[in-house]
């Protein structure tokens, strides 16, 4: 939802605080579930995080998130998907060039990075998505990487 | 593997200098340290070659690189690329604008190693503006990278010789890579930091969006001075042509990203012959934007007033005595 979303970038210190806490014991839950279940509970994990990220960011389901380097702005809602943002057209009032109601992604995501501790992420350059991951969950992608932070 | 049987050279090339990554005359006026111009052509709606020379001709000894637009503000015209081939065959000394909106990873990549096939030295990689701009708003935007991401696409491509797959190249393109930014919008007090991402990337030129207001640009180049930016890349300014006060305002209103403060509207509106006082302006912005530290030169653009680029730059006098090379001279 769009307030939500701007929400989220004004918090995005908030955000990122309960980020940080909660998210090393969820992958390691999913990363327990994925090795007793295998596949089977994949699909309702993907549900779950297209919902909760669906309603915090208007998430799309990228596959490869990038919230916590973008100050809790997703890129995805770029009309132009831009991952390393903004582009030269954001109109004099912030907005987006494509959605004149729509505040630019990417003015939002500096604005959200400033406030975050971690904020200088924005900096590093993301390469370009990966397409076939769309649809798929982040969640399970991390919880599935070797090298896991805690084990 | 080189044909002796076939011309293959489309262009001449220059031998390339040392600690220069390109064979193209850009470059090396660049690096030479002179205060470079460049301009851009406007592509032709027509499949005659003799049109897009004619265009070039205009501005012969006044610039040291043209910009062949890629569907600029989202409209059709004559491809890039092919006017660029046309004017390194001409002996010009085009830049290339890769646009990210109409093709896909695999297609930009093959156009890299096309152009640089072609003669093509510089290129200037862009997201592009969006479909909705132009006058095939039904058409589907592809976006599959984005400028920076580009910018490392190319850097892969010509300095560790493979494609972004791994795979080997047998010639790399050398590609002078030159990417934008625009200053003048929000967030202002990032763009800096965007810059330092473009450079980050692979950027070795930047050519700006148009300057029409001072105070915003000499904020933004202190700060690329404080972060040692200016000493990465060069940055080239970009300067526009305002024909009357309602151009100025339509621009600004429909234009994206363009920023025109209303001082410079309201010259127009009061001068008598708006045209001379818009070419004045931009006399005034070169002169102006040339004394500020870390600027490397001036990119004009004077879309349908190209006429005008020659006696523009000339009358600025920030080419000092120097006369850029043409094919015709």
């Amino acid at each position: 939802m769009y307030r939500v979303r701007l929400w989220a970038v004004k918090r995005s210190r908030f955000l990122e605080g309960i980020y940080n806490s909660v998210n090393p014991a969820i992958l390691l839950l999913l990363r327990g579930a994925t090795k007793v279940f295998g596949k089977s509970l994949d699909r309702l994990i993907t549900v779950m995080e297209a919902q909760l990220k669906g309603f915090l960011f208007d998430c799309k389901m990228c596959g490869d998130c990038t919230l916590s380097k973008s100050g809790m702005s997703c890129p995805m809602n770029c009309p132009k998907t831009i991952r390393n943002g903004p582009c030269g057209g954001v109109r004099n009032n912030g907005m987006c060039e494509v959605k004149p109601d729509m505040r630019c992604v990417w003015v939002a995501a500096w604005d959200g990075a400033s406030r975050m501790k971690n904020g200088a992420a924005i900096e590093t350059i993301e390469f370009a998505v990966d397409h076939r991951g769309k649809g798929k969950s982040t969640w399970l992608k991390l919880a599935r990487e070797k090298g896991l932070a805690g084990e | 593997m080189s044909s002796t049987k076939h011309k293959t050279d489309p262009a001449e090339m220059l031998p390339r200098l040392p600690g220069h990554v390109s064979q193209g005359r850009f470059e090396q006026v660049l690096r030479a340290g002179h205060f470079a111009v460049t301009t851009e052509i406007a592509p032709p709606d027509s499949a005659d070659p003799a049109e897009v020379l004619k265009r070039a001709t205009m501005f012969d000894g006044y610039v040291d690189g043209i910009n062949a637009t890629d569907g600029s503000g989202g409209h059709c015209h004559m491809s890039s690329l092919a006017v660029c081939a046309i004017l390194t065959k001409a002996g010009y000394s085009p830049i290339i604008q890769f646009s990210c909106r109409d093709r896909n990873r695999i297609a930009m990549q093959g156009d890299a190693l096309g152009a640089a096939a072609l003669g093509v030295a510089n290129v200037l990689c862009l997201t592009g503006d969006d479909v909705s701009a132009g006058d095939h708003p039904e058409a589907k935007p592809v976006f599959d990278l984005d400028s920076i991401s580009l910018l490392q696409t190319l850097r892969v491509m010509r300095d560790e010789s493979r494609f972004l797959s791994g795979r080997k190249l047998d010639t790399p393109p050398l590609l002078f890579m030159g990417a934008s930014i625009n200053p003048f919008v929000p967030p202002l007090e990032n763009r800096a930091e965007q810059l330092a991402k473009k450079i980050a990337a692979g950027a070795e030129f930047i050519q700006s969006q148009y300057c029409f207001d001072l105070d915003i640009l000499k904020r933004f180049m202190a700060r690329a001075v404080d972060m040692g930016l200016t000493e990465k890349c060069f940055i080239l300014i970009g300067v526009g042509v305002l024909p009357s006060a309602r151009t100025a305002k339509w621009m600004r209103a429909n234009v994206p990203g363009v920023h025109i403060p209303d001082a410079i509207v309201k010259r127009l509106q009061g001068a008598a012959k708006p045209q001379a006082e818009g070419r004045a302006i931009c006399v005034e912005m070169m002169q102006k934007i040339k004394e500020i530290q870390g600027v490397s030169g001036i990119h004009v653009m004077a879309y349908r007033q190209e006429k005008w680029v020659g006696s523009i730059v000339k009358k600025s006098g920030i080419l000092a005595d120097r006369k850029p090379w043409a094919p015709t001279q």
